[in-house]
């Protein structure tokens, strides 16, 4: 499936902000990425398995909050990180 | 010659300063990690060489990078310092940024120690690459009450900082956390102990509570392993007999006071450091006294403080120096250096008589590490 990812994360994909990716979950979809682009989970997900604040991911254009969410081979991921203070 | 680097962790990415022994000439490369939250950089001083960088980008997880060739080129943490995963049904933490590194003694080359926040504290064994959760501290039965909970934070968040491995003994660790109080352990962070007797805390209802308090700055020197503190309630010594801290802070001139957030240590003579006093009235400014910044140093090991102001604005400077930002490097004399919140850093290379601003405009600063560099 299609990934897009935000700006903020495009070093660890050489610059990248589109990668295929295969996964039944988000959170099979993260392993792989991690797997590929070592760090970028992290900087995602939290120790204890959370999306961290002030980021989002959507499931074709909707906001999904579980990492055990259901995902099939043409949906597309998207991941937005809010940038907030001065 | 061996090179002379300050490094300057600012809000907004670190920035090298550079300089030979003579400390006549400066020059400064970066910004590394532009936009970048970096609380702390320091350079091994076992190897010279393995640089750890503390890195928070915006809202993104917090991570560790590292260099062998003086930040020419980056190498991310494979495993940076992260809380274990909490059984099902329990409260897990996070880290939010690592505020605090630390290398290990001397004679155990490649460990090295982080603090975060909250309050955790990571080891690493492998230089940096991959960070373990110190369990005896981490999972700690009396941890949570130790570190108290948000509403005891300060507001950019509670901190596990100060780690300083005890010169005579790689084994034996001590640690400050705001809020949270002093902490030691003798065993290599297996178990450990609360060390604030003697400490004020003037916003607890107990005037002896064993923990709680809020140390702003420890130092254990490097040679003699005498231990100090700049603490939110005053300057002290710890009189390692009794385990007891003795206010030292009281020597200093009335109208000044004790309060601060930095301390630093002479590399070689353990009765001489330097603070940077705040306004701690009222509703605390945390800026200089009446706006005319002004270092304090001891060469008594507190029993006398003089002020140390030549070069500095002589009026109207109102910029912090935060706790990780005053620091001295280890030439002949000694070079005192600290950085603002106002993203300044100024230096002294007569250890305090005389300062000198040595970079304007930078982001705000939050911490300072000097280094020699072959």
């Amino acid at each position: 499936m299609k990934v897009l990812l935000p700006t903020v994360l495009a070093h660890y994909t050489r610059g990248v902000r589109e990668v295929d990716a295969r996964g039944a979950t988000l959170a099979e979809v993260f392993a792989e990425l991690d797997r590929r682009f070592p760090g970028l989970r992290f900087r995602v997900i939290d120790e204890q398995g959370a999306v961290r604040p002030h980021i989002k991911v959507f499931v074709n254009r909707v906001q999904e909050r579980s990492l055990d969410a259901a995902l099939a081979p043409a949906d597309e991921v998207l991941v937005v990180a809010a940038l907030s203070g001065g | 010659m061996p090179r002379l680097l300050v490094l300057a962790g600012t809000r907004k990415g670190l920035f090298v300063l550079e300089a030979d022994r003579r400390r006549a000439k400066w020059r400064m490369e970066g910004p590394h990690f532009l936009g970048q939250a970096v609380h702390h950089a320091v350079l091994d001083p076992r190897d010279r060489r393995t640089l750890l960088a503390a890195v928070k980008a915006g809202h993104l997880g917090p991570t560790v990078f590292r260099s062998q060739d003086f930040g020419r080129t980056w190498e991310e943490s494979a495993r940076p310092p992260a809380f274990p995963k909490a059984a099902e049904g329990e409260r897990g933490d996070t880290v939010d940024h690592v505020f605090w590194l630390t290398p290990a003694h001397a004679s155990e080359p490649g460990r090295w120690y982080a603090g975060t926040s909250p309050q955790g504290l990571f080891v690493s064994g492998d230089a940096g690459r991959h960070w373990e959760s110190v369990a005896g501290f981490n999972r700690h039965p009396d941890r949570r009450k130790w570190i108290g909970d948000t509403q005891d934070a300060p507001p950019d968040g509670a901190t596990l900082h100060s780690i300083n491995v005890d010169p005579n003994n790689p084994r034996h660790l001590y640690i400050g956390m705001s809020t949270g109080g002093v902490f030691e352990s003798r065993d290599g962070g297996e178990s450990w102990s609360p060390l604030n007797k003697g400490v004020a805390a003037d916003f607890l209802p107990d005037p002896d509570a064993p923990y709680g308090h809020d140390p702003h700055c420890l130092r254990v020197h490097p040679l003699s392993g005498d231990v100090f503190q700049q603490n939110h309630c005053g300057i002290y010594r710890l009189d390692r007999v009794r385990s007891r801290w003795e206010r030292i802070g009281r020597a200093m001139p009335i109208e000044i006071g004790d309060i601060g957030f930095p301390l630093a240590l002479h590399p070689r003579d353990p009765k001489t450091m330097w603070v940077f006093p705040m306004d701690g009235g009222t509703v605390w400014p945390r800026t200089p006294i009446g706006g005319k910044p002004a270092v304090f140093r001891t060469r008594d090991a507190g029993a006398s403080w003089e002020r140390q102001d030549r070069g500095l604005p002589p009026a109207q400077g109102w910029f912090t120096v935060k706790r990780q930002a005053l620091v001295a490097d280890a030439l002949k004399p000694a070079g005192v250096y600290f950085g603002t919140t106002g993203g300044e850093v100024w230096a002294s290379f007569d250890e305090g008589a005389r300062w000198h601003c040595l970079v304007l405009h930078l982001p705000q600063i939050h911490s300072l590490e000097t280094a020699l560099a072959d």
